[in-house]
């Protein structure tokens, strides 16, 4: 029996400058988690990953679990928390890019 | 210290310039990823969870005030103000971008630093005795030996593409500071009739299979180490296993084939070879044995040093704990610690370093270390000298007094910066420094050796500490293992595991537990931790772990027999 579905964003690092980065629902790279699209079907989420792979700008993409939240997806696994938010030593992250814009980053 | 000739220049700035074409081909689309990633690990180019990280080699963990100072440069310009001082010697940056990348690596040939080899399948950055040149146990320097090694293996055409990655480390005192047992090479240089030679270990190693090297062979002689290890690693180049990556390192080889099997191989093979070196390794040996001649030891009073000792303990403190003894008289070593509790260890600002640069120039013959510890230290100090570098270091927030101490933890980067972590660990540390920090204890314990890593490859060397903490991702959750009694001297001892792991928010709590006990449980406070753990055994300190696991009438017992022994 397959397993099923869950949904899924597609994330990779950005070429120039290695900042994390999602799809979102234009096709367009984008920083912030709670904008990508959430896939939750897997061919299409899979076609979407290779045409991401494609992508020049982009390294790495792969599919990273994602629940759906209020404001947008959220992260399922710890790992991908702190690829949305930057290291937990420092708050020089996506924190402080994103401190006093939204009391949920 | 050395000083690159017109080689070494050329390979460096040559290096840079094929370099920074290949950056611009990834950028401009001509290079794919899959083309452009072996090309940016060969030059210490990593993506990592946030941002792209450069590893810097500081060749045997010497840098001069100059090299410092272009360090924090880098830090400023390209990065986020600070660097981090890795456990092997290296300075990492955590931010840069890749454009940036050619500028910093220019800045950085500019004085005679570079990022070759401290990636990738090849002969990484080699390592030696932070105290080198000036430990008073010092039987030779070992730095000529690994200048000679690291110029052997740099763009060596036959290791290139080695099986795995390939440390070496290298000390010439009686006490091994540089966890010589721990790497695929390690020398003990050592003296026989009258002349320094190796002893040359083979196949140790942390990570996944933790294994204690082995003594390949007794004494090298340092006409022939060369060709010896060449014939050894072009041994293993061949043996070793490409199928499958976790039993590709040298310790596997020796392992699955026996000591014997391989000493004798590298035997045939260093007799093929030692005719082909022909003894212009020699002659480099005697030019790189030059620039490493002791600096012009001024001789002078210690008074400055003895009144402040009676007049300040906050300097006194700081003297017990962060001085080793020179072998030059009236000298000191000074360790300057990064590790002030809820800091992250390792990382140096800007600011710092500069205080570092300049206070090396003016006071400490132009000479620095890193350690593998993740301090910074100023080897060849006067004592006359130690009040005024105290005052300096308080300043710049650097003269924290905790050196072997339980907040001088080594932690790796973890998940918090690297991808293949399973679990955090400078938060880790933070949390154990900071917690004995307010239960004032930290002078109490003692001497304690605490090493942590973010997963099982173990840059933090776990399986050395005294205690041992390794994070892993367990379902999902961030789960700590802990190992007690492990030593990274040269009595090297791989630490045994207490049992079931810890959540996050149970490891600090746990540690705490341990350390109680052991301070119910010595004998006197002269008795170390590692000294009461090889006394007492695991059974004390895991009925203090799992409280709830062991029955009443069990714990007690442990407890009764631990306090018998």
């Amino acid at each position: 029996m397959s397993r099923v579905f869950t949904p899924k964003a597609i994330t990779a690092n950005a070429l120039l400058e290695g900042d994390v980065i999602y799809l979102d629902h234009a096709g367009q790279w984008v920083r912030d988690l709670r904008m990508a699209r959430a896939y939750t079907e897997k061919e299409m989420a899979e076609a979407a990953l290779n045409e991401a792979a494609r992508d020049l700008t982009a390294v790495g993409a792969y599919l990273a679990d994602v629940k759906l939240g209020e404001h947008g997806p959220e992260p399922t696994h710890f790992r991908e928390d702190f690829r949305r938010t930057g290291p937990s030593n420092y708050f020089h992250g996506k924190q402080e890019a994103q401190r006093g814009t939204d009391a949920h980053v | 210290m050395y000083k690159y000739n017109d080689f070494d220049e050329a390979f460096v700035r040559s290096r840079v310039a094929q370099f920074s074409a290949q950056v611009a081909r990834r950028i401009d689309g001509s290079l794919t990823e899959e083309e452009f990633r072996p090309l940016r690990l060969m030059n210490g180019l990593y993506l990592q969870l946030h941002a792209y990280m450069l590893r810097v080699a500081i060749p045997y963990g010497t840098l001069n005030s100059g090299q410092m100072e272009q360090l924090a440069h880098i830090a400023e310009t390209y990065d986020r103000g600070y660097g981090h001082f890795t456990t092997r010697q290296n300075i990492q940056y955590n931010w840069p971008k890749l454009p940036d990348v050619p500028a910093i690596l220019t800045d950085l040939a500019d004085v005679e630093m570079h990022a070759i080899q401290t990636s990738g399948n090849t002969i990484r950055n080699v390592t030696a005795d932070h105290f080198a040149g000036a430990a008073a146990d010092e039987v030779a320097d070992p730095r000529p030996v690994a200048e000679l090694i690291r110029q052997w293996s740099t763009d060596h055409p036959e290791f290139q593409f080695l099986p795995r990655k390939f440390k070496v480390a290298v000390s010439g005192a009686e006490a091994d500071r540089a966890v010589v047992k721990a790497h695929d090479i390690g020398l003990y240089l050592r003296e026989e009739n009258d002349e320094i030679g190796a002893q040359i270990i083979v196949g140790g190693g942390l990570g996944r299979t933790p294994m204690v090297g082995k003594v390949l062979k007794d004494f090298v002689s340092l006409s022939d180490l060369l060709p010896y290890l060449e014939a050894t690693v072009s041994v293993w180049n061949l043996l070793g296993r490409r199928d499958n990556k976790y039993k590709a390192r040298i310790k596997i080889t020796v392992h699955e084939h026996g000591i014997e099997d391989i000493r004798a191989l590298v035997e045939t093979r260093f007799q093929q070879l030692k005719p082909a070196f022909g003894g212009v390794d020699m002659e480099m040996l005697a030019e790189i044995k030059a620039a490493f001649a002791p600096p012009a030891f001024r001789e002078a009073a210690t008074e400055p040093y003895e009144a402040a000792y009676e007049a300040d303990p906050v300097f006194r403190s700081w003297a017990d704990t962060n001085l080793s003894a020179h072998k030059a008289p009236g000298y000191a070593i000074v360790t300057v610690s990064t590790k002030t509790p809820g800091q992250t260890p390792g990382d140096v600002s800007a600011d710092q370093m500069r205080v570092l640069a300049g206070l090396a120039r003016r006071y400490g013959h132009d000479e620095l270390r890193i350690s593998h510890e993740q301090n910074v230290i100023l080897p060849h100090i006067h004592k006359a000298d130690l009040p005024a570098i105290h005052a300096a270091l308080k300043e710049a927030g650097l003269a924290t007094a905790n050196i072997g101490l339980v907040s001088d933890i080594i932690a790796c980067p973890g998940m918090d910066y690297c991808t293949l972590a399973t679990a955090r660990s400078i938060p880790v540390a933070q949390g154990i420094a900071t917690r004995f920090e307010e239960l004032k204890l930290t002078h109490e314990i003692g001497p304690l050796k605490i090493k942590i890593s973010g997963c099982i490859n173990a840059c933090g060397h776990h399986h050395v500490g005294h205690i041992g903490i390794l994070g892993l991702d367990r379902a999902g959750v961030e789960n700590y293992q802990i190992t007690l009694g492990g030593d990274g001297t040269e009595d090297m001892v791989i630490g045994d595991r207490t049992g079931p792991g810890f959540a996050y928010d149970e490891i600090v709590p746990a540690i705490e537990r341990i350390l109680l006990s052991y301070l119910e449980l010595r004998e006197a406070p002269e008795e170390t931790f590692l000294e009461a753990y090889r006394r007492l055994g695991m059974a004390p300190f895991k009925a203090a772990l799992y409280p709830a696991k062991e029955s009443g009438k069990d714990a007690k017992e442990a407890k009764e027999k631990a306090h018998a022994a």
